[in-house]
């Protein structure tokens, strides 16, 4: 369950101050689809990062199962985000000349699993991301843009995150592919009851959440259930 | 991390630029050969100085004439080239200087020898029968000069094998024929055994004849080239080489040392000369050396900051799924490591290889120390930290977000 009130986050440039958030308070449930929705320069990106412990906020708390995450040091951080988060990103950033079981099973390196576990542990990510088999063992080079987001995808699985965070995932992906990926992250939430929290500027694509949280200028501006996911 | 796990992603990363990898390791592979190698030439010139001053004999102490002075004058002609030392110098010092082992006066000169059809120009040396002991010479064939032949001064030779094969043909035995040195016919009675070496006087191109012989025909004076002195042990060839002085100054009646008509040279203080001449050698090819291996250090961590740079997205990512600061900072430590240890290795083996054919091909007599191979292997594992972490922080320090977004 994520917790969080009152986050600011204010970055100095040589003098000058700017405030990328002002204050943003939510609570997201286990099990949860949301969208983080606005435009570029919203604070959208800044709440992304205070979400997956890659950055602290200057003020405010944020519990993340409880714990709170806003104080802690680099290495905690980076021990939260081994744990508890899974990363989806927009540009993929998969290891160019390994292959796909590799990149997928490159989290547990960092983790305590033993080297025989990974490889079934990999496998069975890549078919819930809906990879085919016979492509774990290419180069991720080899793969279309919609196969390398599902292996990004089940590498943010494979360490049985309580969140996954996808970071515009359909942002380098054409409608069609994009609409395959996002239709992949519904059915881990719906299936898995995976968290998922969606960070786009799209509408489109926000809409593919049960809920859709509004930033504008670094304040939330709304925060409601998707109606048009709930009617179908 | 899991060992097996670091070493997995070096050897990938590694791998993934084949060529620069290989190429950096180059620097590594010429800077420790080179050192192993030049360490190698300067150990061998040593040894092989030290080993040719050791056949000239062992605790040796070499009397040999001043310089010779006019009366009141100080006009000098070169040193050695006075005629002050006598056969009865060299009788006095073994009779009366304690801790000597034996005692050989020489005349040296140089003539032409010939024998049927042959010639050669070499040193003839006129002596007694305690020159073996004193030279540390032995006989292959024959005999060498007796006391016998001393007192009759009688025209016998002893050769070195340099001589026999310059003045006979290959199988005769040259033992009972007759040679000529300066139109006087020497039989010769005794062949010395090689002692190999150059320089210093190679004892292999020598003739000997009895001293008296050499005295009577050649010189036709009583006076002495030079007296040997061997001493009982390495411990008292300093006191031995002082008594030696004192009595011949004693003898010669000259009270102010600095007068003397002789100069006396001590054989450890011209090996330590020697050594020390080597030893600056030796320091001079290792830095050079050395300053190569500096080169291929820089080389790596110019490697190492550039694969930083185009790893930045891959570090930015290892941080967003977990990895700490000190994950990515060992990877890219032990890649360094890596590459120093295997070109390290690589190097030692070449720079092996190289001394083993530079002495193979007689070009020159190399000795690989040990010390070198540890002193090589510790520097280019230095090497790999020093010149390795700095890039390793670099990374580490990345922040993960800049690092992502990294174009």
């Amino acid at each position: 369950m994520i917790e969080v009130k009152g986050i600011t986050k204010t970055y100095k440039m040589g003098d000058s101050e700017f405030q990328a958030l002002k204050g943003a308070t939510f609570k997201i449930e286990d099990g949860e689809f949301v969208a983080i929705m606005g435009p570029s320069g919203s604070g959208k990106s800044t709440l992304m990062h205070i979400l997956g412990a890659l950055d602290t906020p200057t003020s405010g708390t944020y519990f993340l199962d409880g714990k709170d995450v806003s104080t802690l040091s680099d290495d905690e951080l980076a021990n939260i985000r081994r744990e508890k988060i899974g990363f989806v990103f927009q540009a993929f950033n998969l290891l160019p000349r390994a292959t796909v079981l590799r990149n997928v099973m490159l989290p547990l390196v960092y983790d305590t699993v033993k080297r025989s576990e990974r490889k079934a542990r990999a496998e069975e990510m890549l078919k819930a991301a809906g990879l085919d088999e016979d492509h774990f063992n290419h180069l991720s080079n080899q793969l279309s843009g919609g196969q390398i987001q599902r292996v990004a995808i089940a590498r943010a699985l494979v360490n049985n995150p309580s969140l996954i965070l996808a970071d515009e995932p359909t942002g380098n992906l054409d409608t069609q592919t994009g609409e395959i990926v996002l239709g992949t992250f519904q059915r881990l939430n719906k299936e898995q009851g995976r968290t998922i929290i969606l960070i786009t500027h799209e509408p489109d694509v926000a809409q593919h959440a049960e809920r859709i949280i509004t930033i504008r200028d670094g304040n939330i501006v709304s925060d409601a259930k998707n109606l048009h996911q709930i009617i179908i | 991390m899991h060992v097996l796990d670091i070493l997995e992603e070096t050897y990938s990363a590694l791998s993934g630029n084949k060529a620069r990898s290989g190429l950096t390791m180059l620097g590594i592979v010429i800077g420790i050969s080179s050192v192993i190698a030049m360490l190698a030439i300067g150990q061998g010139a040593q040894s092989s100085i030290t080993n040719s001053i050791q056949s000239i004999g062992s605790n040796l102490i070499m009397v040999q004439p001043g310089a010779q002075r006019g009366p009141g004058v100080t006009v000098s002609a070169g040193r050695g080239s006075a005629k002050s030392l006598t056969s009865a110098d060299a009788t006095a010092i073994a009779q009366s200087v304690s801790s000597v082992k034996a005692v050989a006066a020489e005349v040296d000169g140089r003539y032409q020898v010939t024998s049927k059809g042959l010639n050669t120009n070499t040193q003839i040396v006129g002596t007694v029968p305690a020159y073996t002991d004193v030279r540390n010479l032995s006989i292959d064939t024959g005999n060498f000069i007796s006391e016998l032949d001393l007192t009759n001064a009688t025209k016998v030779a002893v050769i070195g094998p340099t001589v026999q094969s310059d003045l006979f043909a290959a199988g005769t035995d040259p033992l009972g024929q007759t040679i000529k040195i300066k139109q006087l016919a020497f039989k010769i009675i005794g062949v010395t055994k090689a002692k190999g070496g150059s320089g210093f006087g190679s004892q292999d191109d020598m003739i000997f004849i009895p001293m008296t012989t050499a005295q009577r025909y050649f010189s036709g004076d009583q006076y002495v080239s030079s007296i040997s002195v061997a001493a009982v042990s390495a411990d008292t060839t300093k006191t031995v080489q002082a008594d030696v002085t004192t009595l011949l100054l004693d003898r010669h009646k000259i009270t102010d040392p600095t007068k003397a008509d002789f100069s006396t040279l001590n054989q450890a203080d011209i090996a330590s000369a020697a050594s020390s001449v080597t030893q600056i050698l030796t320091i001079l090819l290792g830095s050079v050396a050395g300053i190569s291996l500096v080169v291929g250090g820089i080389g790596i961590m110019n490697m190492m900051l550039t694969s930083v740079t185009e790893r930045t997205r891959e570090i930015g990512l290892r941080k967003a799924i977990g990895a700490k600061g000190s994950d990515i900072s060992v990877q890219f430590l032990v890649e360094s490591i890596f590459l120093t240890f295997i070109g390290g290795l690589t190097g030692i083996v070449l720079g092996w290889f190289i001394a083993w054919v530079l002495n193979y091909l007689g070009i020159m007599q190399t000795s690989v120390a040990l010390y070198s191979v540890f002193l090589a292997f510790g520097v280019s594992a230095a090497i790999g930290i020093v010149f390795g972490y700095y890039p390793a922080r670099r990374a580490a320090k990345l922040n993960p977000i800049q690092a992502l977004r990294f174009e």
